[in-house]
């Protein structure tokens, strides 16, 4: 996709390009660099002694259980995340697109959680866990379920991936919604008149033509259960019980930034690198072929 | 018109920097949030009030992690306070950093003030200092780890509430008293590395490091998986399998839990009774820690907990001039004894203790001094003197994940404790590696 | 609809219904929580009616902070926050419209180049390259500060990226008109580009607003000075800075103050909202 007309000048491109160009340098490339610099190194915390030690911090990592089990442990929450994220809000969009009365009104009152910044959706919701005090619990405990996130790590991942799947239905729903809103309705009468039943024409034609929106809802939840939720959960457990909930961007946050371990942490930042990057060519290549039709 | 008013506006500007220019100002981090911290700024208007060559001004740089973080970074960046108040289990980073501290004994001894290792209780000089005996940081805030009773409760399940339990043995038997009495939570902990495992050496008079865990060389391994500590977690997990132990969290969310009236027993540092007292819910008793009557030399003596003030490196002479003065100002006895009775830490000076108890606090506030007792119950040995691992900030979370793994039923004591050590011994030779 | 099932609408209103309480139901129980004394959150459980606590919370928080934590006031985090919210977008913006409209509408040699290592940014989130970040911000004596706040995170590929698939559906026969008309470039972008934009920013404030409004671990890591903290920061240390038991009921106070100018935000421009997050992400 290219444009026909375009204007002509040997200096003005470039000037317009340069503010963006400067930032991304300074703080995207600059940084990069350095964390991967800094992943050859070890250092002491105040950086007054410096070596280079090649690859040991990687090898460091990868001989760590608790680095491996991290990964366990963002690809469980990722994928609890998105599973929940999608499945509810699909669910909720569905009925949305049927009803056509309060339509808007119910939009409006499953949208707001977009808003709620991660760390505040995080602090709610372990006050309504809080083991002592929270009305949860309570209502929990009367039903005989001993309920104490600080130290059952299943409980402690179910609370962090209820948070976050709050936080993130709003954003699925308008996506679903979107998508349902744009399938011909003469599709769905032809079925209708087929005499395919509700439940049938969900799976048969709206499940089917929402595939390209679910698989990039798919991806952008992984990508926002990966990093995004560094709120949710430096607001509630901290990676705890164990290692239960410490997702990898948390525990690179924790190593380089309370533990002052720049080149575990950098090595920790390279790897997730990788790991966008995949992610983001994934995403890309679905881009690409949107974009062809 | 104009010139006149511009002139006037110089001339002020030129009388304030000059004021500005003979007071020098020491810039204090501190992580001392709410009435600590009010009780902090006290100190430093009344130092600043009593002379006027100097001007302390405080900051509150968030938690203690949080602090050392900024300053590190602020470091780094060629900037920072002169005065930093680091946590204990920071120390051994801040040691390291040769090139970033001054030696408080030596900026002491350059600023000709008096300065004493010998005036501060054992268990203090011992933690703070290097294996000559020079103190390298100035001890500020010290607490240590104390066990709790809620009389009420105690008097609810029938039990003697002027007879708080002494063993783990007591303990155990108490708490079963009061979980057939009907009691939901019975024992919790704040700070669950500092009290069963730090503080439990000490007691016990087993190290938790070799080479004097750790004061003496880097190349020190953790030994907190001996048969007598992974006895003592499995027992606390026995106990929280029965329901008579509820674990609370990595830091002090022990204390409100006790403070509310929800458990009936506590370890919490010495400071949780402000909270306590606050709360205004229980009528409670501070005791010494329980132990285990088997073991030999059993009880030693515990180890301080809290923070110390580092002078930070790279700085002006007449800010180092200033900044021993200020020293010299928190060390009187007197500052000593309002701190401590201000806020509940531990007087840290022999002297300071003789005062408070000669003006009469501790008749007014019984067990105010149990924690000095504690602290001084015998002559420090080298397993209870303190303890110095260079990044125990990762090492204490590595020790409380495992703890966690115990409590929550996934990892046996032996188990767990083994990984600590490994975990532990990883870090320890990285630091070891970094700072060679 | 050709065909009439009224137990399937009622079944959709029911979950609808469930659905929009349940996701309600914690911003309840918070403004609850904000009216209500310590001594009342601490009573389990609970109670779930309002208590008459509103107007001396708020004030507290307001003007106070915390009386345990953090004595910050949330009212100059909110400011801190809205300066935070506004400089993001707009920046954004700034930067973002006319390096689109020199990749659209020029060629020169490295434009490509140029672009990709735009898009590539996309691949490096912040939280990916903290440390470093950090030291560059520290380095450059930014800490503490509303530059050091945003700046980082202006330059991002979404909007570059929205606004050049924009430029594309702007009919080339308008930048011929304007060429044999003798404009400028810069005359066609003000003229023409810029107010057919205006939808398309509109929406893209929406979400830049929120986004910066919500920067979390960003401001975490840079603000040290309690008078830097952004309303979400302040939340945080409301709750580790004590030793005392949380102060619950102005901690949630705060916590409604920092939802209520997004959620106000999305609620209000949900048109440009909607249009904004399913044009930018597709």
């Amino acid at each position: 996709m290219e444009k026909r007309v375009v204007f002509r000048s040997a200096w003005l491109p470039y000037l317009l390009v340069a503010p963006q160009l400067a930032i991304t340098v300074v703080f995207f490339f600059w940084p990069a660099a350095q964390a991967v610099w800094y992943s050859f190194q070890l250092q002491d915390a105040f950086g007054l002694k410096t070596q280079f030690v090649g690859l040991q911090n990687f090898a460091h990592l990868f001989r760590d259980h608790n680095y491996l089990e991290s990964f366990k442990v963002t690809a469980m929450f990722s994928a609890l995340v998105a599973f929940f994220g999608i499945a509810i809000s699909l669910l909720l969009a569905t009925m949305a697109d049927r009803v056509l009365r309060g339509a808007m009104a119910y939009k409006t009152l499953l949208i707001w959680p977009y808003a709620v910044a991660p760390a505040i959706a995080g602090v709610l919701w372990a006050f309504l866990f809080a083991p002592s005090i929270g009305i949860v619990t309570y209502v929990l405990k009367g039903w005989g379920v001993d309920w104490n996130w600080i130290i059952n790590g299943d409980q402690a991942m179910l609370l962090v991936v209820i948070a976050s799947v709050w936080k993130e239905i709003s954003y699925n729903f308008l996506f679903f919604l979107a998508g349902l809103q744009s399938i011909p309705k003469s599709l769905i009468e032809a079925a209708a008149i087929d005499g395919a039943g509700p439940a049938r024409r969900f799976w048969t034609i709206a499940f089917p033509l929402l595939s390209p929106t679910t698989f990039f809802l798919l991806v952008v939840n992984i990508v926002y259960a990966f990093f995004d939720t560094f709120g949710v959960i430096d607001a509630t457990t901290q990676g705890g019980p164990g290692q239960a909930t410490n997702i990898l961007v948390y525990k690179v946050y924790h190593d380089g930034v309370k533990a002052a371990d720049l080149g575990g942490s950098s090595a920790q930042s390279v790897i997730l690198m990788f790991i966008v990057i995949a992610l983001t060519v994934v995403q890309f290549r679905f881009i690409e072929r949107k974009v062809q039709y | 018109m104009k010139i006149k008013i511009l002139a006037v506006a110089l001339l002020s500007v030129g009388l304030t920097s000059t004021n500005a220019q003979a007071q020098t100002e020491i810039q204090w981090w501190h992580s001392m949030g709410g009435a600590l911290g009010e009780k902090l700024n006290v100190l430093a208007d009344k130092f600043n009030a009593g002379q006027k060559d100097y001007k302390v001004v405080t900051t509150y740089k968030g938690s203690y992690p949080e602090s050392m973080t900024a300053a590190i970074a602020a470091f780094r960046a060629g900037s920072g306070p002169n005065l930093l108040q680091v946590f204990e289990v920071g120390t051994a980073t801040m040691m390291a950093a040769k090139g970033a501290i001054v030696p408080v004994a030596q900026v002491m001894a350059d600023a000709k003030e008096p300065f004493d290792p010998k005036a501060y209780l054992p268990t203090v000089t011992g933690y703070y200092s290097d294996l000559k005996g020079n103190m390298l940081s100035f001890p500020f805030n010290s607490s240590t780890v104390m066990f709790y009773i809620n009389k009420d409760a105690f008097k609810k399940a029938g039990l003697d509430p002027n007879k708080a339990p002494k063993t783990w043995k007591e303990v155990l038997a108490d708490a079963e008293k009061l979980k057939a009495a009907g009691q939901q939570c019975v024992y919790t902990t704040s700070w669950p590395s500092w009290t069963h495992i730090e503080n439990f050496s000490a007691w016990h008079n087993v190290p938790i490091g070799t080479k004097q865990n750790g004061m003496g060389g880097l190349d020190t391994v953790f030994s907190i998986n001996s048969p007598l500590h992974v006895r003592h977690i499995g027992m606390l997990s026995d106990m929280a399998k029965k329901g008579l132990f509820t674990y609370a969290g990595r830091t002090n969310q022990g204390d409100a839990k006790f403070s509310s009236g929800e458990c009936a027993m506590f370890t919490g540092s010495a400071g949780a009774q402000a909270g306590i007292k606050k709360a205004g819910k229980v009528d409670w008793s501070i005791n010494f820690i329980p132990y285990h009557d088997d073991v030999k030399g059993a009880p030693q003596n515990s180890i301080i907990g809290g923070a110390s003030l580092w002078v930070m490196g790279g700085k002006k002479p007449a800010e180092y001039k200033g900044v021993a003065k200020f020293l010299a100002f928190l060390s009187r006895p007197e500052i000593q004894m309002e701190w401590h009775t201000g806020t509940g830490y531990v007087p840290i000076t022999l002297a300071s203790y003789e005062l408070t108890r000669r003006s009469g606090f501790y008749d007014k506030n019984p067990g105010a001094d149990m924690p000095v007792k504690q602290l001084t119950n015998k002559a420090p040995t080298a397993n209870s003197k303190g303890l110095r691992f260079g990044n125990f900030v990762q090492g204490r979370t590595v020790i409380e994940e495992e703890l966690e793994e115990v409590f929550s039923g996934k990892k046996d004591a032996k188990t767990a404790l083994d990984d600590a050590v490994k975990r532990g011994n990883e870090i320890l030779r990285q630091f070891e590696a970094a700072n060679k | 609809m050709v065909e009439n099932r009224p137990w399937l609408t009622v079944f959709s209103h029911a979950v609808l219904i469930i659905g929009a309480i349940t996701i309600a139901f914690p911003l309840y129980v918070t403004f609850v929580a904000s009216t209500l004394t310590l001594e009342q959150i601490m009573q389990v459980p609970m109670q779930l009616w309002p208590g008459d606590q509103l107007i001396a919370n708020y004030t507290q928080v307001l003007t106070g902070g915390s009386t345990t934590g953090s004595k910050a006031a949330v009212s100059s985090m909110l400011v801190n926050s809205l300066v935070i919210a506004l400089v993001i977008p707009l920046g954004k913006m700034a930067i973002s419209v006319i390096s689109a409209f020199a990749i659209v509408y020029f060629r020169f040699p490295l434009r490509m180049f140029f672009f990709w290592m735009i898009f590539v940014t996309l691949m490096l989130p912040v939280e990916v390259r903290i440390i470093p970040t950090f030291k560059v911000i520290a380095d450059l004596g930014m800490l503490n500060t509303y530059a050091g706040l945003t700046v980082p995170l202006i330059a991002s590929a979404t909007a570059t990226f929205l606004f050049r698939q924009f430029f594309m559906t702007i009919p080339d026969e308008l930048a011929e008109a304007a060429r044999v008309d003798g404009a400028s470039p810069m005359r066609f972008f003000w003229d023409i580009v810029l107010p057919l934009s205006k939808t398309i920013m509109a929406a893209l404030f929406v979400i830049q607003f929120i986004y910066g409004w919500n920067q979390y671990l960003w401001p975490l890591l840079i603000t040290t000075d309690e008078s830097m903290y952004t309303t979400v920061i302040g939340i945080k240390r409301m709750i580790v800075g004590s030793d005392a038991a949380n102060e619950w009921n102005l901690i949630m106070a705060t916590a409604i103050l920092a939802m209520l100018p997004p959620a106000l935000v999305v609620m209000l421009m949900q048109k440009w909202f909607v249009k904004g997050l399913v044009e930018t992400e597709k």
